[in-house]
């Protein structure tokens, strides 16, 4: 690589992204294309849906918080060159730990008596799940995706035990919690601006929004900031140079993968302290996995995620219009965006690479020859 | 007698349920033995489940669905291989990005070709492999044990079982006793040597994913035209995910992944038949648990507790030839 013409700093940091992105859009509209539809008009309905109307920018932004939480996940274990496909699972058993608190405490404290307290509830069980993996990653040579993949399916497989003969409501038919009692939920954003004496249509959009919105803040204050992020930066860049410098890189495995953890595990402070007030089955629905795509999206960099979230926040609801205004596109078409983010963003993030050092040096020899 | 009537239906079963474990299996050991990591197992037959419940309810031919299911599944299989071994992508985001992409595309291009909410229009008996009977299954059925073996857990799959269970000396075979089987170890253990003997790693590589392709394709085509009776949403159901810790539980070898999947294919066998019976000592078995017991098992296996599964060396590392 080094032979080769470097390219300039804003074409691999801005450039690259933004082709690769563009790449998977146009791939999109291709199919959508293809099933005989116009891509400009799914376009348009997309963004009439996700920003057109007080309620659709209430859904969007709810959808972002949770993007938000597991793309940060995502991108603190990709900064230790850990890949975290668990995301999906510590949110899961993250979602037990809040359920456990606000249930235990919910008629005794205010909600923000118990955010504080659901926050390092959902963090630790979070922590927790993704300790098992890091350990085993660092101490036991068992590969963290692998191991992580097994731990979503175990994961989900003990929720459903647990809703179906622990936790579920005496006497319910459907395997979920009793409702967190509401002076204990977080406000929605509606009642907030209603305090305002604003009034917009009730979304659930809550006050977790502000809570992922400080966890950007903490990712970046710990990557670029702290001791423990140069170290995970450290064995993420050149694990033997890590060594050398005093890191001990086992133990920064198994810090990197707890906070990663923590970090999905408070997904369920949106969803079970905030949307849904309760503890359901499948509350993630796939947000871990789309953590992955938003993370690649916003190369790993706390703002880069805020924006991928709000991408895929606005495509999550404007695909929910999709179904209403043509008859063969569903919110499904998002999952194929998603799965092409991660293809073109991911895993063919240096194809336009070369191309792109080629037409540079080029430009630069013509420039020198005019010169 | 009544014992083991149910152990035949079991074990019966089993098989029925193993045999997509272990086309995966065989389709993961090509891929991770040529040094590519290939968690796009799932994709890659839901892809193929997909095309061959489309195409044979189109065209009413369960040859052509079988064709369209490998078709389709060497096409994921070869974009994963574009953008791992052309363009040295990282390995596990690609296999991630086709398990993804597979789950959309069914579903975008089932509601839009068939306006089913996803699903294919079911298919006719006629439509689907149907169960061989072997030869005089009838008359010896009354023949005391070996009877009841012979007619009900041997006779009577679809031909896709017997193919699965064919696949596995069939990829002993290729994979050990072949020149493009010991290139392909090399090339997951050491791509420098083999490289360095002229042998292109890049398309030994190919072909290894391809071969993974075309049976994963199988697998697919057995869930939907062989198992089920069409496509329906998200039927690969983890499928791909338990192969691969089958792959791995087996220690990346045929028959020890064989036996793994058979193994995984009890448990969920025994899962749906234990629900609300007590048993001795133990009492009532949770269908939870049987359900992650193949997770479990992998992870205690991968930790070292039970003996050491050590992957290929080369595994998940893109080659390149510059960096000697």
């Amino acid at each position: 690589m080094s032979r080769r013409t470097k390219l300039p700093a804003w074409a691999d940091i801005g450039l690259i992204p933004l082709i690769n992105v563009l790449l998977a859009f146009l791939s999109a509209g291709v199919v959508v294309a293809l099933i005989g539809e116009s891509p400009l008009e799914a376009v348009q309905v997309l963004i009439r849906g996700a920003f057109g109307y007080d309620e659709g920018v209430g859904y969007t932004l709810y959808y972002t918080t949770n993007f938000i939480f597991t793309g940060l996940a995502v991108a603190v274990a990709f900064h230790a060159g850990l890949f975290n496909i668990g995301g999906e699972g510590q949110a899961y058993i993250g979602g037990l730990g809040v359920g456990l608190i606000c249930l235990a405490l919910d008629h005794l404290l205010p909600w923000w008596a118990l955010l504080p307290l659901a926050i390092i509830a959902g963090s630790l069980f979070g922590a927790a799940w993704a300790f098992i993996p890091g350990y085993l990653q660092a101490y036991r040579g068992s590969h963290v995706v692998i191991t992580t993949i097994m731990f979503n399916f175990i994961a989900s497989a003990l929720m459903v035990y647990l809703l179906v003969n622990v936790l579920i409501q005496p006497g319910s038919m459907s395997p979920e919690t009793r409702a967190i009692a509401p002076e204990s939920t977080l406000p929605l954003m509606h009642e907030i601006f209603e305090f305002l004496g604003i009034k917009i249509t009730q979304t659930p959009l809550n006050l977790s929004i502000f809570v992922a919105l400080l966890a950007c803040l903490f990712v970046w204050v710990l990557i670029w900031k702290t001791r423990w992020g140069y170290a995970i930066r450290m064995i993420g860049f050149n694990e033997s140079a890590a060594v050398y410098s005093g890191i001990n890189p086992k133990r920064m495995v198994v810090i990197a993968m707890m906070i990663s953890g923590s970090l999905a595990g408070l997904v369920a402070i949106n969803e079970v302290m905030g949307a849904q007030e309760r503890v359901g089955l499948d509350f993630v629905s796939g947000a871990g996995f789309t953590g992955i795509a938003v993370a690649l999206m916003g190369r790993n960099h706390p703002l880069g995620i805020i924006i991928a979230s709000l991408l895929f926040g606005a495509l999550f609801q404007g695909g929910a219009e999709l179904a209403f205004e043509f008859s063969t596109i569903t919110r499904d078409l998002v999952v194929v965006i998603q799965g092409l983010v991660i293809l073109f963003c991911g895993a063919l993030a240096y194809m336009m690479r070369g191309p792109l050092e080629r037409l540079f040096a080029a430009l630069s020899r013509s420039n020198q020859e005019e010169g | 007698m009544e014992f083991s009537v149910q152990l035949i239906s079991a074990l019966d079963s089993t098989l029925r349920l193993a045999a997509p474990l272990v086309l995966c299996a065989m389709a993961g050991l090509f891929s991770e033995r040529s040094g590519i990591v290939d968690i796009g197992l799932e994709g890659k037959m839901l892809a193929g489940a997909f095309a061959a419940a489309a195409v044979t309810a189109v065209t009413g031919s369960v040859w052509l669905g079988l064709l369209a299911a490998i078709l389709v599944s060497i096409m994921m299989a070869l974009l994963h291989g574009f953008a791992c071994i052309t363009h040295r992508g990282d390995q596990v985001v690609s296999g991630l990005a086709i398990n993804i992409l597979a789950a959309g595309l069914t579903v975008v291009l089932g509601i839009a070709w068939f306006r089913r909410g996803g699903q294919t229009p079911s298919l006719g008996s006629d439509e689907r492999f149907g169960p061989l009977t072997w030869p005089l299954s009838e008359s010896l059925s009354d023949v005391p044990l070996l009877g009841p073996v012979y007619t009900e857990l041997l006779s009577g799959h679809n031909l896709l079982v017997y193919v699965a269970l064919m696949a596995v000396p069939m990829t002993a075979w290729i994979v050990f006793k072949t020149r493009f089987g010991l290139r392909l170890r090399a090339v997951g253990e050491n791509p420098q040597a083999v490289d360095t003997a002229g042998i292109s790693v890049a398309w030994l590589r190919y072909r290894a994913v391809i071969m993974a392709g075309l049976l994963c394709g199988l697998a697919g085509a057995y869930l939907s035209i062989a198992l089920g009776a069409g496509f329906i949403k998200d039927m690969s159901a983890g499928k791909g995910y338990i192969a691969l810790a089958a792959l791995i539980f087996g220690k990346w070898r045929p028959y020890p992944a064989l036996f793994a999947c058979l193994l995984f294919g009890f448990l969920e066998a025994v899962a749906t038949r234990m629900q609300g019976v007590q048993l001795p000592v133990v009492g009532e078995i949770d269908v939870q648990l049987m359900q992650a017991l193949p997770y479990i098992l992998t992870v205690i296996l991968l930790a070292g507790f039970i003996g050491r599964a050590i992957a290929p060396k080369a595994i998940g590392t893109p080659y390149s030839k510059d960096r000697a």
